[in-house]
């Protein structure tokens, strides 16, 4: 493993060392490393590009880290990853995709990741997006995430763009169960011309079903960022949608909320606003002693944290 | 010591307004002055003034001898000058440790951060890693602003109504504080509490100052006025 291989990993996945548990390193579509345990299993799959990543039932505080790097240029990643989570089982998933493109030819990573939740699971998801490399190059992500939630669960999903990503096209659908929780966190940093879609699809099907999106952006430069999201509920649910944007320069932010109640005990909520940073915060943080290139730093520091 | 000279401020917003006339005042090392007068008088201003949030339309503010009128703010903070906001300001994302590390300029540890927290009455353990955002209600936000006056531990500290939105307990507590601080404090205030611990009471009426002295002499003047005005509201 070279040492842009291990930054990147340490940037995407949190990985300083090979990781305890079960994992499976890819990079410019081949295994670089695999880990299986006793309670989590990784399969490659015969029919197409990717794995299965099966977790026994009762799999309590395990983690299964699947990054993929991709440190060459002209080259398009296509992975299907699909996870099998089985019932009362409580884990934390690390994946990410990490692109170092110092060619002049655009490389791309599409992730389809599919996830089958068991019933009183509890399970954390986190994926970090990062380019680094010619600033002129593409460097493409396409994240597309199926997500069911079985009964009594909880699906946590933590997913960060960190910056360098000239495209991306992030696509997430769920379907929750009776007593499913499904809670979602986004950040996205845009800058330069990058362009950045974002879209969630969730049913709200179960009795007692809850979502919260919390999706927070900031877009510099000519940078243009797009989010969507439609929540349905389809009976006694709760779902609420925050999406907070900071723009810069001559960047631009669309939002687009939707909410479809289908079921009269269905209580969807879903706010937005989209500004520059506030002059006020700016001079809180300059009266503690920054200057105000700092004061706005730490302001977007805080807000994508 | 501070000095203003001649201190005049004009609101630009569409008609040009005199808030502040002629002003000339000095404040000196370790006392704590409270300006205190009607609304409308000019206090705020003149505090924002002081930390450089508002440029004067004409004058001059001199520090140790060092004329500091065209500071920034963070030039003013970095000299030793805080200011406690009336109205605190709010972040999404950022969290208590954050701005009492900023305020600090270093990363404070648990216990010394706890320590700030704990002189405004705040359990730090339930605020360390809170968002300073609209969950926090009016009260706590209120005190975690005074817990980073006392990060910043500042040569002149200004407070903009400290006892605006704050509990009675807090109020008693922000009193100590108050007492106990090493420092230069301007206070703006109407409360007599708070008047009560200055060592010298400025009393701002239009923009201009209308007295200057101890609290047993402002006092009476302040209640003349507040009689004055209750006569006017009964004619």
């Amino acid at each position: 493993m070279n040492e842009i291989t291990k930054d990147l990993l340490e940037q995407v996945a949190n990985l300083h060392d090979i990781p305890q548990g079960a994992f499976n390193i890819r990079e410019n579509g081949k295994a670089l490393a695999r880990q299986n345990t006793n309670e989590i299993e990784i399969i490659s799959k015969k029919d197409k590009d990717g794995i299965d990543i099966v977790v026994q039932p009762n799999t309590k505080n395990k983690s299964v880290h699947i990054p993929v790097i991709v440190s060459v240029g002209g080259f398009d990643d296509l992975v299907y990853n699909d996870f099998y989570i089985g019932d009362n089982s409580d884990i934390l998933i690390v994946a990410g995709c990490g692109i170092h493109n110092t060619t002049d030819q655009k490389s791309s990573h599409n992730g389809i990741h599919t996830f089958h939740i068991g019933k009183n699971c509890k399970v954390k998801y986190i994926e970090k997006h990062l380019g680094i490399g010619n600033n002129n190059t593409d460097k493409i992500l396409n994240p597309i995430t199926n997500i069911e939630v079985g009964e009594n669960s909880v699906f946590e999903m933590d997913t960060i763009q960190l910056g360098g990503v000239s495209y991306s096209k992030r696509d997430t659908s769920a379907e929750l169960k009776n007593n499913a929780t499904l809670l979602i966190t986004e950040k996205i940093l845009t800058t330069n011309k990058d362009i950045a879609q974002t879209n969630f699809n969730v049913n709200l099907f179960g009795y007692n079903s809850k979502v919260e999106v919390v999706s927070r952006s900031v877009a510099k430069n000519k940078s243009k960022q797009s989010f969507y999201s439609n929540l349905i509920g389809k009976n006694k649910c709760f779902g609420h949608v925050e999406c907070d944007g900071v723009i810069s320069e001559s960047a631009q932010i669309t939002s687009t909320p939707k909410i479809v109640a289908k079921n009269v005990d269905a209580e969807l909520v879903h706010e937005a606003a989209i500004g520059k940073i506030s002059e006020e915060q700016i001079t809180k943080l300059m009266t503690l002693g920054l200057d105000k290139e700092s004061a706005e730093q730490k302001i977007i520091e805080g807000f994508l944290k | 010591m501070i000095e203003l000279k001649n201190i005049c401020y004009d609101a630009k917003d569409g008609n040009s307004k005199e808030i502040l006339k002629d002003i000339s005042l000095t404040f000196n090392e370790n006392k704590i002055t409270v300006i205190t007068g009607p609304n409308g008088s000019g206090k705020s201003t003149l505090a924002k003034i002081l930390m450089g949030i508002l440029k004067p339309s004409s004058g001059e503010i001199w520090y140790n001898g060092k004329n500091i009128t065209n500071y920034t703010i963070d030039q003013r903070a970095k000299l030793g000058f805080s200011f406690g906001f009336q109205q605190p300001i709010t972040f999404k994302g950022l969290t208590v440790k954050d701005l009492l590390d900023i305020a600090s300029n270093k990363k404070n540890t648990l216990s010394v951060a706890c320590e700030y927290l704990s002189k405004v009455g705040l359990c730090a353990k339930d605020y360390i890693n809170r968002q300073i955002d609209n969950k926090l209600s009016g009260g706590e936000l209120k005190r975690i602003e005074i817990a980073m006056v006392l990060a910043k531990n500042g040569e002149v500290n200004i407070f903009d109504e400290p006892e605006a939105g704050i509990d009675l307990w807090s109020f008693e507590q922000l009193i100590k504080i108050f007492k106990e601080q090493n420092s230069t404090s301007i206070i703006i205030s109407h409360q007599s509490k708070i008047i009560d611990i200055a060592d010298r009471v400025i009393l701002l009426k239009n923009g201009k100052v209308e007295h200057i002295g101890t609290k047993e002499q402002v006092m009476p003047l302040i209640e003349q006025q507040k009689c004055k005005k209750l006569k006017e509201s009964e004619i």
